[in-house]
């Protein structure tokens, strides 16, 4: 069953077109992998998702519904978590704080309740530390630094930290723009783990968007690949390997054809 | 130095004083402010009134430019527009001193979210013109709404009354003061422990991210304001009150300017930040005051340009500050507390 379906989606800023009459169905409980050369579209297609672009044309549906009217906190609340191609955490919060940000459409405390705090507010910050530290904190295995300020973190576990608080949104879709880019092979390997960790134990289904070709192969169960603003085909990581137009925007035509 | 300080439960690692020795130092302080009036002087005492009341104000400007990230230059209007409703309030309809209070935070919050509105479309300097002319406008309804705000001459009130109590000299004003800054500051403290804080900051840090994580920037940035000025508005009510007058010449743009020089001397976005840089900032020029007095007494002849010299030593000592500590004297405060945390040894 679809979770997520884009449909015949185009995007234009003025006179560049961006993304041309994408449209592509998501899948429950997948991990569905966007690819493409840079300047493709794939962040594009995910700002859409989102809610931080409105296209030009075309619109998206999450668990049956349109939602191209909503913003960007309104789908957050859906259900709809997101990480960042340029970590966007919180430099002056610690990880802790970053963390429970995630989990920010959940709570209830109001203004009056935050000013006040005793009781309420209290009860539900408690039941919040103890939901973060067992399901996010041990899962990911941030035990040590939970204190820390995230501007002291190295950059693999900045990446681990910011997934920490996509997922404490408790999300039902998870987009990711390049979780593993810039991390060596061991932080690579961890993070792949996670996302299949992710997508088995907490059943949450995932897009992200990558270039480390060998791990989009490895673990996903869909591959969408753009070039120039244009889909060019989606199907199974097998089938787009083998795909001609792919090996032609990836590799370029062989000198004899 | 910290001994077997083990955590068993969530809530006392998220306590905001974690330990004894630090639940100690605090029941020093409040006996220490219990103790301060009877055995001070009036100047001290008058002092004390004075950095209260600019506590309020700090602590509210620094939720809204030090963790909301809004810069604002109107800061003092929203004070003024506070200690102007408390005084017509009292004037006018002998309202009681402890319904002019909330009264006029709410004033002030209802101007603050309209000043604020811009704030979704406007950032950083653009944000601070916004604000600016904020303050040049209200500042001049100050003076020309005579009939309503008494003009340039102001307008006189008579000593608030709390359940039967005058508050007509500085040493019983001090424990309204001290109570008043007590609540606002325990309210700031706790608001940062909960979502609501949290979200400033988010939206401080990066907007974008912020939004994307299901924080509205509307109804978060309209609260930064509403909370901010509502304790401008408290600020200005007490200040007031205090004086027992109101000018337009006591909310002028300069007071905005020292407003922020206070919050980012003491440190932005840190609740003790705003604390020590009202103290800073009001006990500082007394002291360059009345060591300049010493000199004159020696040189008289030195009075022209000693006093002068003032404000070039103020206006100095602040641009060392910022120059060897930019993240204000919150941190050397947390400097010192680390080191005798560790204390007698190094690492």
């Amino acid at each position: 069953m679809s979770i997520l379906c884009v449909d015949d989606v185009s995007l234009a800023f003025g006179g560049l077109e961006v993304l041309c009459d994408v449209s592509f169905e998501v899948n429950e409980g997948e991990i569905f992998a966007i690819i493409g050369p840079n300047g493709a579209g794939k962040t594009s297609v995910l700002n859409i998702i989102s809610g931080f672009y409105r296209p030009k044309k075309g619109t998206v549906f999450f668990k049956g519904a349109d939602i191209g009217h909503l913003t960007p906190d309104k789908r957050a609340a859906q259900g709809m978590s997101r990480t960042f191609q340029n970590i966007a955490l919180y430099h002056g919060m610690s990880v802790l704080d970053n963390i429970k940000l995630g989990a920010h459409s959940h709570l209830k405390t109001g203004l009056m309740g935050g000013l006040w705090y005793w009781g309420a507010a209290h009860r539900e910050e408690m039941a919040l530390r103890k939901k973060i530290e067992e399901d996010i904190i041990d899962f990911l295995e941030i035990e040590t630094i939970r204190k820390q300020p995230v501007g002291s973190l190295a950059y693999g576990l900045q990446k681990r930290v910011e997934l920490a608080r996509a997922l404490a949104m408790r999300p039902e879709i998870l987009l990711m723009d390049e979780p593993v880019a810039g991390m060596n092979a061991e932080e690579t390997e961890d993070m792949a783990r996670f996302i299949l960790d992710i997508k088995e134990e907490h059943n949450i289904t995932i897009v992200l968007i990558e270039h480390d070709m060998q791990m989009i192969m490895d673990i996903s169960d869909q591959v969408l690949v753009l070039n120039f603003g244009q889909k060019l085909t989606c199907g199974t990581p097998d089938e787009v390997q083998k795909h001609p137009e792919v090996i032609k925007a990836y590799l370029g035509r062989e000198k004899n054809q | 130095m910290y001994i077997g300080d083990f955590k068993e439960t969530y809530a006392s690692d998220q306590a905001v004083f974690v330990n004894t020795t630090s639940r100690f130092w605090l029941g020093v302080l409040f006996v220490l402010l219990a103790v301060f009036p009877f055995v001070v002087g009036d100047y001290l005492l008058f002092m004390a009134n004075l950095i209260g009341i600019t506590i309020i104000g700090a602590v509210g400007l620094n939720i809204l430019t030090g963790c909301a990230g809004q810069i604002s230059l109107g800061h003092a209007a929203f004070i003024g527009v506070g200690g102007y409703t408390a005084a017509i309030l009292s004037s006018r309809f002998n309202m009681p001193f402890l319904l002019c209070l909330p009264l006029s935070g709410c004033m002030s919050a209802a101007f603050g979210i309209i000043v604020g509105g811009p704030s979704l479309r406007l950032k950083g300097m653009y944000l601070c013109i916004a604000t600016l002319s904020a303050q040049l406008i209200l500042e001049f309804v100050f003076v020309h709404w005579e009939s309503m705000t008494g003009g340039i001459r102001g307008i006189n009130i008579s000593p608030p009354q709390i359940f039967g109590v005058v508050l007509d000299n500085d040493f019983k004003f001090y424990f309204l003061t001290v109570t008043l800054v007590i609540i606002c500051v325990t309210a700031a403290r706790n608001l940062f422990r909960t979502r609501v804080g949290r979200a400033f900051i988010a939206i401080r840090d990066r907007d974008i991210s912020a939004e994307l994580m299901g924080i509205s920037l509307l109804r978060y940035k309209t609260y930064a304001f509403a909370v901010s000025s509502f304790m401008a508005g408290l600020s200005g009510c007490l200040w007031v009150n205090f004086l027992k007058t109101v000018t337009p010449e006591h909310f002028p743009l300069l007071e905005s300017v020292r407003y922020l020089a206070m919050i980012i001397v003491g440190g932005m976005g840190s609740i003790l930040g705003s604390i020590f840089g009202a103290v800073f900032m009001t006990v500082v020029p007394e002291g360059i005051k009345s060591i300049l007095g010493l000199l004159v007494s020696v040189f008289p002849n030195a009075m022209s340009f000693l006093f002068p010299l003032q404000q070039v030593i103020f206006g100095l000592l602040i641009v060392i500050f910022l120059v060897f500590e930019p993240h204000g004297l919150a941190e050397i405060w947390r400097r010192i507390k680390n080191y005798f945390h560790l204390w007698p040894f190094d690492h």
